[in-house]
């Protein structure tokens, strides 16, 4: 089964920051097709009046007293930076 | 007695404070085997020894000094490779965390660590916990122990076939649509998905927030009442956290189990194995003869749970893996041009195909125009589905039904993703509705495969729902077998 006509893969990879290859595309968009096929079934049931569920159970904010404490040091920070100098993650120019 | 690597964690414990056995024995026992298994099992993405021995022999010089943190003291368990350790590898079965390693642990891992036990592995999974047979892992599949040409299940395969084969004592998946009781069916253990809240998801990474809940793997209730016993309890470090009670889950093994079983009479429909429903209808006798009060009952929603789930966890999850960019960690593409090619290479090479395919259906469900037809609706289904639940339950005390409709299934048999997606049809509505449920070895199939039975419980009713399971598996024998290695 096909997409949707409206599901355009290249602007949702575009959205999602995924290059996707022209055969992913074509690949996903197949799959995905008779995924949503089956998820239209949602328009069948009436919600009328009733609440969306984000979370099972009522979740409030919580609050954190101000206090300073001790987070990662400068090295554990950094271990996993794809690169770095100078206590800093490099990464390639963003404005020119 | 079954061999050293086949005890519970009762036994064992009991066996170190007699000072029959040492921790540092029982680890090394473990590592042995692990090494002879793995190349055929594939349970784990690594495994460190010398941290496991170190481990290991502190547990031993704690018991020599009478300063025993209790039953999980020196007992090896494994975690999933989505909980983070400080200094282990945490990649999430990823090529984009593939050298990323854990700068500070997860709740519960501090909290085992307090308990005592021994942490070995970083166990096998699908890619950040999305699949249902551990296929999806970048680093290869595990095998199911009962035939290893078979998948363990998924998402936490390794959880499973690590404990299964005897590599390890007990160990902790992550469950978001089934991903710890579907494994535990399919490999003859007992699983439970805690209520949402009970534990804590601080170090976990991210798959789908409102659904995802850690919670063990045991050879038995026994063991599952004494590993969440030391991981459940609120934490200020996940708002979500439940300020909830945690009572002593192994003493209420034995105190009354509820009485009042529903059987969801939706769950018994087409697609299920015949076998798999025989045994589930001779569980369901066996409670009956025990004097329960078992009736069906009509959970409505449950055809559109799949539907409701694929988009509220697609849509979750595209959120969530906006984080892997790139930039701070994880893999960062090398044929980056600017900043947005960074972000598009980066995650295009580091992510494998389901992974991708999850996020562009999220993106999707969310994107603009969408938004109300997907995600909202599928939110307010959700409302429905739990409302179902939440009305049987005022009925009975639990509810009892399959835990998957198949069993363990050849590794590479399932090519279709929506195919694979309809084997969570039975587990998915209790991370939608944040219940708890347990899956309970219950047979065999002709082929020598394990077959589950879920238990469905109420929120926060663990002590319970264990107590229900205990009834079943003390007049059984079916988790004294296992597999031939």
């Amino acid at each position: 089964m096909s997409a949707p006509q409206d599901f355009n893969v290249d602007y949702l990879a575009q959205l999602a920051r995924l290059a996707l290859t022209p055969e992913e595309k074509a690949k996903f968009a197949a799959q995905l097709g008779d995924v949503l096929h089956h998820i239209e079934q949602l328009a069948k049931v009436d919600v009328t009046g009733v609440e969306p569920t984000a979370h099972a159970f009522p979740i409030e904010n919580v609050w954190d007293a101000d206090a300073p404490r001790a987070g990662l040091s400068v090295a554990d920070a950094l271990r996993n930076a794809p690169a770095q100098r100078e206590n800093m993650i490099s990464v390639p120019k963003v404005v020119e | 007695m079954a061999p050293l690597h086949f005890q519970t964690i009762a036994e064992l414990s009991g066996r170190l404070a007699r000072r029959e056995l040492t921790a540092v024995e029982l680890i090394q026992s473990l590592i042995a085997r692990t090494r002879a298994l793995e190349p055929r099992l594939h349970a784990f993405n690594s495994f460190d020894e010398a941290d496991a021995l170190a481990q290991a022999t502190a547990s031993d010089a704690r018991r020599a000094a009478g300063q025993v943190r209790g039953p999980l003291d020196g007992i090896p368990i494994g975690l999933k490779d989505v909980i983070a350790v400080t200094g282990q590898p945490l990649t999430a079965s990823s090529k984009i965390l593939q050298n990323f390693v854990s700068p500070y642990d997860a709740t519960v891992t501090r909290k085992l660590k307090d308990a005592g036990a021994v942490l070995f592995g970083r166990l096998n999974c699908d890619e950040f916990a999305m699949g249902s047979s551990n296929e999806n892992s970048a680093f290869g599949p595990a095998g199911n122990p009962w035939d290893t040409t078979r998948v363990p299940g998924g998402s936490s395969g390794g959880s499973a076939a690590a404990l299964a084969a005897g590599e390890v004592i007990a160990s902790l998946g992550s469950d978001t649509g089934g991903s710890i009781r579907q494994p535990a069916a399919l490999c003859g253990l007992v699983g439970l998905k805690p209520t949402y809240g009970l534990v804590s998801r601080y170090g976990l990474v991210a798959y789908a927030s409102s659904l995802d809940q850690i919670g063990p793997f045991g050879r038995t209730t026994e063991d599952i009442a004494l590993v969440l016993r030391a991981i459940a309890g609120h934490d200020p470090l996940d708002s979500t956290s439940f300020k909830a009670e945690v009572p002593d889950y192994r003493a209420a093994l034995a105190g009354p189990a509820p009485r009042r079983i529903g059987i969801p009479k939706e769950y018994f429909g087409e697609g299920l194995d015949p076998e798999i429903a025989a045994a589930v209808e001779d569980a369901v006798k066996f409670y009956r003869d025990r004097g329960c009060e078992v009736k069906e009952v009509s959970l409505p929603h449950t055809r559109y749970c799949l539907d409701a789930y694929y988009v509220i966890a697609t849509a979750e999850a595209s959120s969530n893996l906006a984080r892997f960019d790139g930039v701070r960690y994880g893999h960062r593409s090398k044929a980056a041009t600017d900043a947005i090619d960074l972000y598009a290479k980066s995650r295009a090479e580091g992510f494998g195909a389901e992974v991708k395919r999850r996020i562009i259906l999220g993106t999707y469900v969310l994107s603009s125009g969408y938004y109300d037809a997907y995600y909202l609706r599928a939110q307010k289904v959700r409302t429905l589905i739990r409302q179902d639940f939440l009305q049987a339950f005022t009925e009975v005390d639990a509810l009892l039904t399959p835990t998957s409709p198949v069993p363990a299934f050849k590794i590479g048999e399932k090519a279709d993703p929506l195919a694979m997606y309809l084997l969570d049809i039975y587990t998915i509505g209790v991370n939608l509705a944040g219940l708890p449920a347990a899956s309970v070895p219950c047979g065999f199939t002709s082929g020598g495969l394990p077959i589950g039975l879920q238990l469905i419980g109420q929120p926060f009713k663990e002590a319970d729902l264990l107590a229900l399971a205990h009834t079943y598996e003390q007049a059984h024998e079916w988790t004294r077998r296992h597999p031939a290695l």
